[in-house]
């Protein structure tokens, strides 16, 4: 077991009032034999945002899509360590992953529009965790959709396939879809990476006033971005957590030579 | 140094070009052919009263082919439920639980080898099967035959359909909390749907034209088909049956009977294809 | 209240759908095994009393119970063999006019006529076989192809008898039709798989289209090429009805391909409900098996042969 427990205050208290706290501890990946994340140990603040940044094939996607064991659909793919969610070991293989993954949504790379209509996009996940009226489903779709910023710009398509947005619109109703169910910790693996600089900004805007409500963790590739928005920044390295602190200060006076050259395109 | 042979390439070239062109327009030739005296000879025996009675007697007048038209109907419908929900069960293990284990890449080779699988020996099995142990020819028998051909058909398709659904798909549904199943049903195949339904449909246009496995299992019969469990009237056996027999106006109900199954089978065809078409 | 994220009680329709799924993909395998030990089983009598002998007896005489397979196993060999010296050039080429000859807008309609012969039923090429092309052939090709080899030694044998129209050539011939568009389809996925860049490349040295096709195309798509071919073969060896038609239905060897014949499948098709005693009915079955076994040997060495080819350009991954 672990030694340390940063958030123990929060834990008191079962129905205390910041939920979403994260705390990995040991955590080794493996592809088959190849092992990809080593050891890895983070603490990440509720109602918070943490930026993941590192060169390509570090770890950061493989990282955070063990806090919502997305990774078990592969078969070769396995973890071992502790990652903690308020306390619970998310890797219990007695968890129930449908209630794990109603409270840690998760975010891709691509926009992942699924083949039906903008509203019933929003109204899949209700529908799977609650039972509700029309009216009530009505509602919650319209609360997620100005949730994510985009209520406005789809209120007169709801009933036009999801695909027929364009790619930020897209990401943001994918945005919309998982807010729905009122995660406490939303994971976005570079949800940026395949959306326009207009698109980008709105999402960049939309993460900062998500704190507000639940955590966020983000893979980055870009670091500018990092910057703007994360509070918290953890550099990786080969599967390695190499540095995490305040972003501002890693940005301005990393602690670790490697992460230096990182940050001012040394390498990466 | 010489330049050796352009002439000779070039003509070889052409020589080949041409006969290429050729083999292609030998095929079209061929497809005209055969439909053309399909239609022409068939058109001849159709009538009203071709889709609504029973057969009449060798050399009498009259009569048609309604009872094996819904025999066929009949048997095909039964094969479809059969087959398809087996078919799209197998190839959403094949797809989505299988890939890569030792279990999966035996079932996926060996719905391979099933569809290769002569259809008078699918009849043949079906014969030994439930024929010889109940005793007598059957719709049912018949329809399992074919539901026997047709299994492997939609298992291919639909393994191959889903396959080509995104895994990111499928994660963001499983990310937002949906059990596995209702990722399948609801998102995989809703995603893939203009596939699935092409394939389902080919298949049952395959399998409704077959003669052979129902040769010895849904034998034939004159009378309605009223029910499942004793021989049963149907189209392509009647042909066999009419086109073999030294009489003139079978043999001419059977090229009626050939219009309506060619013009069935082809009809199911270009409709799935526009489906696919549409959708892509 | 905090919810605890520990197991509820939910797994239950995952369960049944995933246990639908292996029961499925089960009875495949269970249906492959049981037609083998069926057929096995319905042809003992038959394996007891005939042994490996069956094989090559060519007698069939159901009065006196005496049945070989040899003659159906030659039908059979013989009228594959003609479809496929016909069917294999011939699906090359059009599989060479659809991928690089044949403008798009020619080739969509082209290939969509090809496909739509693939899906006549096969009694329709036994109907216009019988009423058809065999009288054609009786009429106008097979006196042209006596008066052509008529004076040849080897080839008068095969050309010899009464022109009829019905028989081994015809059944060949009615066969080449019904696999042509299957290998050209196959054949076409294959062409269309070497990469553009191969082709580019020989196209700027100079290479004619013949050419880059012997040289280029060809040997690249080699392995899918001749594993259409397995595929187109024991696809003819299993047709029924096309064959039954025309091929005459008679146990015998005979030298001449216009002589009538029959296949394993026109014999199971012709006489299984004919046949009335035991012994009989399981030679038939035997029959079967040994077309099972036949097709399913040419479709394993397609398959491998494929599957070699699948994992050589798909890379692994």
């Amino acid at each position: 077991m672990s030694t340390t427990r940063p958030f123990e205050q929060t834990q008191a208290a079962p129905a205390g009032p910041a939920p979403g706290v994260i705390s990995v501890r040991n955590l080794n990946f493996y592809y088959g034999d190849h092992q990809v994340l080593f050891d890895n140990t983070l603490d990440i603040a509720p109602r918070s945002v943490t930026a993941i940044i590192g060169p390509s094939g570090c770890g950061k996607s493989t990282h955070i899509r063990v806090y919502n064991r997305i990774y078990e659909m592969y078969r070769d793919q396995r973890c071992t360590g502790e990652v903690l969610l308020d306390g619970e070991n998310l890797l219990d293989p007695s968890l129930d992953l449908i209630e794990l993954r109603r409270r840690v949504g998760m975010i891709f790379q691509a926009p992942t529009p699924f083949p039906m209509s903008v509203f019933e996009n929003v109204a899949y996940g209700l529908r799977l965790h609650y039972t509700l009226s029309r009216s009530e489903l009505m509602d919650r779709v319209e609360d997620a959709l100005r949730g994510a910023a985009l209520w406005d710009e789809v209120k007169d398509k709801l009933h036009q396939p999801g695909t027929a947005l364009s790619g930020g619109q897209q990401q943001r109703l994918c945005i919309a879809r998982a807010l729905a169910v009122e995660p406490e910790v939303l994971l976005m693996d570079e949800p940026t990476s395949a959306v326009d600089p207009v698109g980008t900004a709105k999402i960049e805007e939309l993460v900062r006033m998500l704190t507000s409500r639940l955590t966020v963790v983000i893979v980055t590739h870009n670091m500018q971005q990092a910057a703007r928005i994360s509070d918290v920044t953890a550099f990786f390295f080969e599967g390695r957590i190499v540095e995490v602190g305040q972003t501002t200060k890693m940005f301005t006076n990393p602690a670790n030579k490697q992460t230096e050259d990182y940050i001012t395109g040394r390498f990466g | 140094m010489r330049r050796a042979g352009q002439r000779r390439r070039r003509l070889v070239d052409l020589g080949m070009k041409a006969a290429a062109c050729l083999a292609a327009f030998v095929g079209i030739v061929f497809l005209v052919w055969v439909l053309s005296e399909v239609i022409v000879r068939g058109a001849s025996a159709l009538s009203w009263s071709f889709f609504t009675t029973l057969p009449a007697p060798p050399g009498a007048p009259g009569g048609g082919l309604g009872n094996a038209m819904l025999g066929t109907l009949l048997i095909s419908l039964g094969a479809t439920l059969l087959g398809v929900p087996v078919g799209v069960m197998a190839g959403v293990y094949l797809a989505e639980y299988g890939a890569g284990t030792r279990f999966g890449t035996l079932v996926n080779f060996m719905v391979n080898v099933m569809m290769g699988v002569p259809s008078i020996i699918a009849g043949l099995f079906v014969y030994t099967l439930l024929v010889v142990s109940l005793g007598h020819f059957s719709g049912y028998a018949g329809a399992v035959a074919l539901a026997f051909l047709m299994m492997p058909i939609v298992a291919r398709t639909t393994a191959d359909m889903m396959a080509l659904v995104p895994n990111t798909l499928r994660e963001s549904a499983l990310a937002l909390g949906a059990p596995r199943w209702r990722v399948i049903v609801q998102i995989v195949f809703r995603a893939a749907k203009a596939g699935l339904l092409t394939g389902i449909l080919l298949a049952i246009a395959r399998v409704s034209g077959e003669t052979a496995p129902l040769l010895f299992t849904a034998l034939n019969s004159p009378y309605w088909p009223r029910t499942l469990s004793g021989p049963m009237a149907n189209l392509t056996v009647t042909i066999f049956n009419y086109a073999m027999s030294p009489y003139a106006n079978w043999q001419r109900a059977a090229w009626g009977a050939s219009l309506v199954i060619t013009m069935g089978v082809l009809t199911i065809n270009l409709v799935s294809r526009f489906i696919l078409r549409r959708k892509t | 209240m905090k919810l605890s994220i520990f197991r509820s009680s939910r797994g239950r329709g995952d369960a049944l759908f995933h246990g639908a799924a292996v029961g499925a993909a089960a009875l495949v395998l269970i249906l492959m095994a049981g037609l083998f030990v069926d057929l096995v089983i319905g042809s003992r009598p038959s394996l007891e009393k005939f042994g490996l002998g069956f094989l090559w007896s060519a007698a069939w005489n159901p009065v006196t119970g005496n049945f070989g397979a040899a003659s159906s196993i030659y039908g059979s060999l013989v009228s594959t063999l003609i479809a496929l010296v016909i069917a294999i050039p011939l699906s090359l080429l059009i599989a060479l006019f659809l991928v690089e000859i044949a403008h798009p807008r020619l080739a969509r309609p082209v290939g969509g006529a090809i496909e739509i012969l693939a899906a006549i039923p096969s009694i329709i090429y036994g109907m216009w076989g019988l009423f058809v092309f065999a009288p054609y052939l009786a009429d106008h090709v097979q006196p042209a192809l006596q008066a052509v080899f008529g004076k040849v030694p080897v080839a008068r044998a095969l050309f010899s008898g009464p022109p009829m129209g019905i028989g081994m050539l015809s059944a060949g011939l009615i066969l080449a039709l019904m696999v042509l568009p299957f290998t050209t389809a196959l054949m076409r996925d294959v062409l269309q798989l070497v990469p553009r860049v191969l082709k580019e490349a020989a196209a700027g040295m100079g290479s004619t289209t013949w050419e880059i096709f012997r040289k280029v195309m060809a040997p690249y798509g080699s392995r899918g090429l001749v594993g259409a071919g397995f595929l187109g073969l024991s696809r003819a060896l299993g047709e029924t009805m096309a064959v039954t038609f025309v091929i005459g239905n008679d146990h015998r060897i005979a030298a001449s391909l216009f002589a009538s014949g029959n296949t394993i499948a026109s014999t199971l098709a012709n006489e299984f409900t004919e046949a009335s005693n035991p012994l009989y009915l399981s030679a038939l079955i035997e029959l079967g098996l040994v077309l099972l076994v036949m097709t399913l040997l040419f479709q394993l060495a397609g398959h491998l042969w494929l599957g070699r080819l699948e994992k050589n350009t798909r890379g692994g991954r």
